[in-house]
């Protein structure tokens, strides 16, 4: 067959339908595959929820709270809070750092998950491990960021930093502390106000008796001054 | 030895993209932290290539010589994105390593190339044969640049460890080392060749 000549009319033509064909298949493309993608996004998100919240039996999530830069989903066993997992961000050193990161009703973390990260692999990208292992004063799982300082300790905190990713690690902290933040809200959560150390609110609501009873189990206040 | 196997074999060794084009830096720098990246990318990227190849000669005629430029592009752009979509959907823990670089695989010199140098001007078979081979010798080069990047920084390959992690050299992991191992590859490589 001869090649199609350069005119107008079979330029625009060419152009025009093989435009028209990938746009059509592009649309069935996607089409075939959003339902998996949705799924897969929320797999990852009920996934990370699951491991970062306290594992105690009968928990049910709350509908996920959305607020600026965060989002909280709360858990309950049977009516009363049993904690909650926090997703969060910060611009670590190669792009946002997205966590999940669960806490207990005391404001302890009890773990965190990393959704999103672009930092250097073999350096920041160690975050994922790195912050749950126990070793030196390199985790924070289990720590009250009310006691321990989420700050690394080359800037004064308690917590090491990534060797030779300190700027990831910065990003990190930060991110779990306005998680910790997020999470203490008083006026997101009536109980919360009681912990923080300048809140005058003995005289709240019952429930916030409650949780403050809570507080003073005796492995919390004592360990982040081991 | 016939046209076909000289195709296939062309595209993998002879005429490596990565390794003796020099086509196709970028992916091939960014995405061989590891064996299993520069795979998968590599493998992407092999599948853009026959798919684009093959159209593009079938269309070879069908697309004025003015427009071909823009038509191509769109052909190849359709074709990475299908597999974007259906890597997010399918493969989500890969998608999230490369995520990053998959919509890249559209301005890799490779695919354009070929669809330029070869499929515009052969039979479809031939074209799809360029591909396979083009794309599987992209892949080979950037899985053992991978592999030897991920052995020297971390000591595993394919993420089975060989030694322990604290006689990583950092640098293979960085940049640098990607540079490195390329260049050695490629010195490598070529002396074979011009024997």
């Amino acid at each position: 067959m001869q090649k199609l000549q350069s005119n107008l009319l079979n330029m625009v033509l060419s152009l025009t339908i093989i435009a028209l064909v990938a746009a059509a298949a592009l649309g069935g493309m996607y089409l075939l595959t959003k339902e998996p993608i949705e799924k897969a996004k929320q797999e990852k998100q009920t996934a990370a929820i699951n491991s970062v919240l306290p594992q105690i039996d009968g928990i049910r999530l709350a509908e996920p709270e959305v607020q600026e830069g965060y989002t909280i989903h709360r858990a309950y066993v049977g009516d009363s809070l049993a904690g909650a997992a926090v997703e969060t961000s910060s611009n670590g050193f190669g792009g946002v750092i997205r966590l999940m990161v669960g806490f207990d009703t005391e404001g302890n973390i009890v773990n965190y998950e990393v959704l999103e990260h672009a930092e250097t692999p073999g350096l920041g990208s160690h975050m994922g491990v790195w912050f749950k292992t126990d070793k030196n004063q390199q985790s924070i799982i289990g720590k009250n960021p009310a006691a321990t300082k989420l700050i690394v300790s080359k800037d004064g905190g308690d917590v090491d930093a990534i060797t030779a990713a300190t700027i990831s690690s910065r990003a990190f902290l930060s991110a779990v502390q306005s998680a910790y933040d997020a999470f203490m809200k008083p006026d997101t959560w009536s109980g919360a106000s009681s912990l923080q150390p300048n809140a005058a609110t003995e005289a709240e609501s019952t429930d916030s008796e409650e949780v403050a009873a809570n507080t003073n189990d005796p492995d919390s206040n004592t360990e982040s001054y081991e | 030895m016939n046209k076909y196997a000289k195709t296939f074999l062309n595209g993998i060794i002879f005429e490596n993209p990565t390794l003796a084009l020099v086509l196709g830096m970028c992916p091939t720098l960014a995405t061989t932290t590891s064996a299993i990246n520069g795979m998968s990318m590599g493998l992407a990227t092999a599948f853009v290539l026959l798919c684009s190849n093959v159209v593009i000669s079938l269309l070879k005629n069908l697309i004025p010589d003015k427009v071909h430029i823009p038509a191509y592009i769109v052909i190849i752009a359709s074709f990475v994105t299908m597999v974007q979509l259906a890597m997010q959907a399918y493969l989500p823990a890969l998608y999230e390593t490369l995520g990053l670089f998959i919509p890249l695989i559209v301005v890799n010199c490779i695919v354009l190339g070929r669809a330029e140098a070869f499929a515009a001007k052969n039979s479809v078979g031939l074209s799809a044969i360029d591909g396979l081979g083009m794309g599987l010798g992209f892949t080979l080069s950037l899985t053992v640049i991978g592999a030897i990047r991920e052995l020297l920084g971390t000591g595993m390959i394919f993420n089975t460890r060989i030694y322990a992690d604290n006689y990583g050299m950092l640098i293979f992991v960085l940049a640098p080392g990607a540079f490195i191992a390329l260049a050695y590859i490629m010195a490598l490589v070529q002396k074979i060749i011009k024997k």
